[in-house]
């Protein structure tokens, strides 16, 4: 099974990331990391290659940088990546982006695509449903469990009150919630690997696509602000605060 | 704005209440109001559209298919037929799914984790939060309508409007192949104990101050003796120490109950959007540093397996 896994870098989220005053896109720094939610997707996409002697390919969209979430990726094990790394993309919108990598896994050929279910840094958390509807394939979202049993691929997809067991035949899209399996750590041996692996950087052109953004940021401002309340220590008597402001609030 | 759609998903108990939400406020942009409705429906149901200001009602029956793809191309089709200037979806997983969809097959950019949406004329602003609700970001449309907006639950309130029964017009689902292909073969429902994490007045939420799976049982006693619902942070979802369905944050449920008490919760971005317009917030870590601290009525430093019990205790001695 050829399983394409899309991927996305992120400034690294402990460290607050900036935005240009003027166009309000996301400042890209060299060294962006995988995006942590990925790596679900990523373990799911290597553990049903494993099973049907298949293939992981990293679908990714951004400046390249110096590939360190790319590698991050490669070293868990997939076999290769794509990722367009072309500037007039900067500030793309989601559907834009879908645009993008379904041109990139078209090119790759596909049985599979994983995706996780949003990014942290962007989070509109549509572009899955997107990329299915442009690669003409069902998605099954949300998924918390995955297998693939012939030619059929068996998910089992959160709901607002617990979950449904969703199949449909192969080539189809899965998003994958973040917590769906244990994302496995890159061996000394994985990651010395990744530095070989193939990663193929190829531009809008090159993939034939050509992709416009329909929507523009036009501010940005503070939200307003909380009135701060009261910082205590705990002296031991804490709790009888909490109790005196559950009954000022009227719930006990 | 001359003519809203808003999609509407059956749920248990009846239309989704985010749904109903967002019918409330598409009320104040004038113009004819419609309500998309996936879900076997009834005269109870079409009446709540109703009365939340639906005029009309397209409805949507499916069939043991995940009907999103074949929603997606229903409401397509209906869009070329009628030419609504603005889509409104809510922030669950089969309105992200029918949402995502329709914007690729009518090629519509899509606005998402709006909190605000602003109609003048005929342009729409969608604002959404981000650094964990402390900044705001308006955005545009650059395409011809429809604009498609997809917003997070209780961003508005649902108030019923007195409006009569709509005329409700069944539309059929069309065969999409492959992309239509996604079966449901079960569902399953998670046991729910206590009052549900979305509508509940008080709730306990918990993260990695804890310590450990078992550290929630602390959480659940507490949660017990005031009645509240129990939340949980995404590191301990994903840790396994509780089901999805409790976590709240951006990838999670929205709650804004009239008492927030956060245990061992540091305040990461992600869970702060879910939670930080509750009325009351009281917030237990160990760290003064912590962001949770910044944003509560009441923040205590100090450790919540010593602040907790007491607590129960002092609950239980009234």
């Amino acid at each position: 099974m050829r399983v394409a896994v899309c991927v996305k870098q992120i400034p690294d989220p402990a460290s607050p990331y900036d935005l240009d005053p003027e166009t309000h896109f996301v400042v890209r720094p060299t060294d962006q990391v995988l995006d942590d939610t990925d790596r679900y997707g990523v373990e799911i996409g290597l553990q049903l290659a494993e099973q049907t002697e298949g293939t992981v390919t990293l679908i990714s969209m951004g400046p390249s940088g110096n590939l360190q979430g790319i590698r991050q990726a490669l070293a868990m094990g997939a076999d290769k990546a794509v990722i367009v790394d072309d500037a007039s993309l900067q500030g793309s919108d989601s559907l834009a982006t879908a645009g993008v990598l379904a041109a990139a896994i078209k090119r790759e050929g596909f049985d599979l695509v994983i995706a996780g279910t949003e990014s942290t840094d962007g989070y509109a958390g549509i572009l899955p449903q997107q990329l299915a509807e442009l690669l003409e394939v069902p998605a099954l979202t949300f998924a918390k469990k995955v297998a693939v049993e012939g030619d059929t691929v068996k998910i089992e997809r959160q709901t607002q009150t617990g979950y449904d067991e969703v199949e449909s035949p192969s080539p189809a899209l899965v998003s994958v919630t973040a917590g769906a399996v244990e994302p496995r750590y890159p061996t000394f041996k994985g990651i010395m690997q990744a530095k070989s692996k193939p990663v193929d950087t190829v531009t809008a052109g090159d993939l034939g696509v050509d992709v416009a953004t329909k929507q523009k940021i036009v501010s940005i401002r503070p939200a307003p602000e909380r009135a701060s309340g009261e910082l205590i220590e705990d002296d031991g008597e804490a709790h009888l605060k909490i109790v005196a402001l559950l009954e000022q609030a009227k719930v006990i | 704005m001359a003519t809203t759609w808003v999609f509407v998903e059956e749920t248990e108990e009846g239309p989704a209440t985010v749904g109903l939400e967002l019918l409330t406020k598409a009320r104040a942009f004038g113009g004819e109001l419609a309500a998309l409705y996936l879900g076997a429906g009834s005269d109870e149901h079409f009446a709540a559209l109703g009365a939340h200001g639906a005029s009309k009602v397209f409805h949507m029956a499916p069939s043991d298919l995940l009907p999103t793809a074949s929603a997606a191309a229903a409401i397509a089709d209906l869009a070329g037929q009628h030419s609504p200037d603005l889509i409104l979806f809510g922030l669950t997983y089969t309105d992200r799914d029918i949402a995502g969809r329709l914007s690729a097959r009518m090629g519509k950019t899509i606005l998402s984790n709006a909190t605000e949406i602003s109609v003048d004329g005929g342009a729409v602003t969608v604002t959404n939060e981000i650094f964990g609700g402390m900044t705001l970001v308006d955005t545009t449309f650059e395409s011809d309508a429809p604009y498609l907006v997809i917003a997070r639950a209780k961003a508005f309130v649902a108030e019923e409007s007195g409006g009569g029964a709509p005329e409700v017009e069944s539309v059929a689902m069309p065969d999409v192949g492959h992309s239509g292909s996604a079966r449901v073969t079960a569902s399953h429902a998670e046991r729910l104990e206590g009052p549900k994490l979305e509508e509940a007045a008080i709730v306990v939420a918990a993260g990695r101050g804890i310590g450990a799976e078992e550290g929630f049982a602390v959480i659940n006693e507490l949660a017990m003796k005031l009645g509240a619902a129990t939340g949980a942070t995404r590191a301990i979802v994903d840790a396994g120490w509780v089901p999805y369905s409790k976590q709240v944050g951006q990838t999670g449920k929205t709650v804004k109950p009239d008492v927030y008490i956060a245990a061992g919760v540091s305040g990461a971005m992600q869970h702060l959007v879910g939670m930080k317009d509750s009325k009351v917030i009281i917030a237990i870590y160990k760290d003064e540093e912590a962001p949770i601290l910044g944003i509560s009525d009441l923040g205590i430093v100090g450790d919540l397996h010593k602040v907790l019990p007491k607590l129960i205790e002092a609950l239980s001695n009234r």
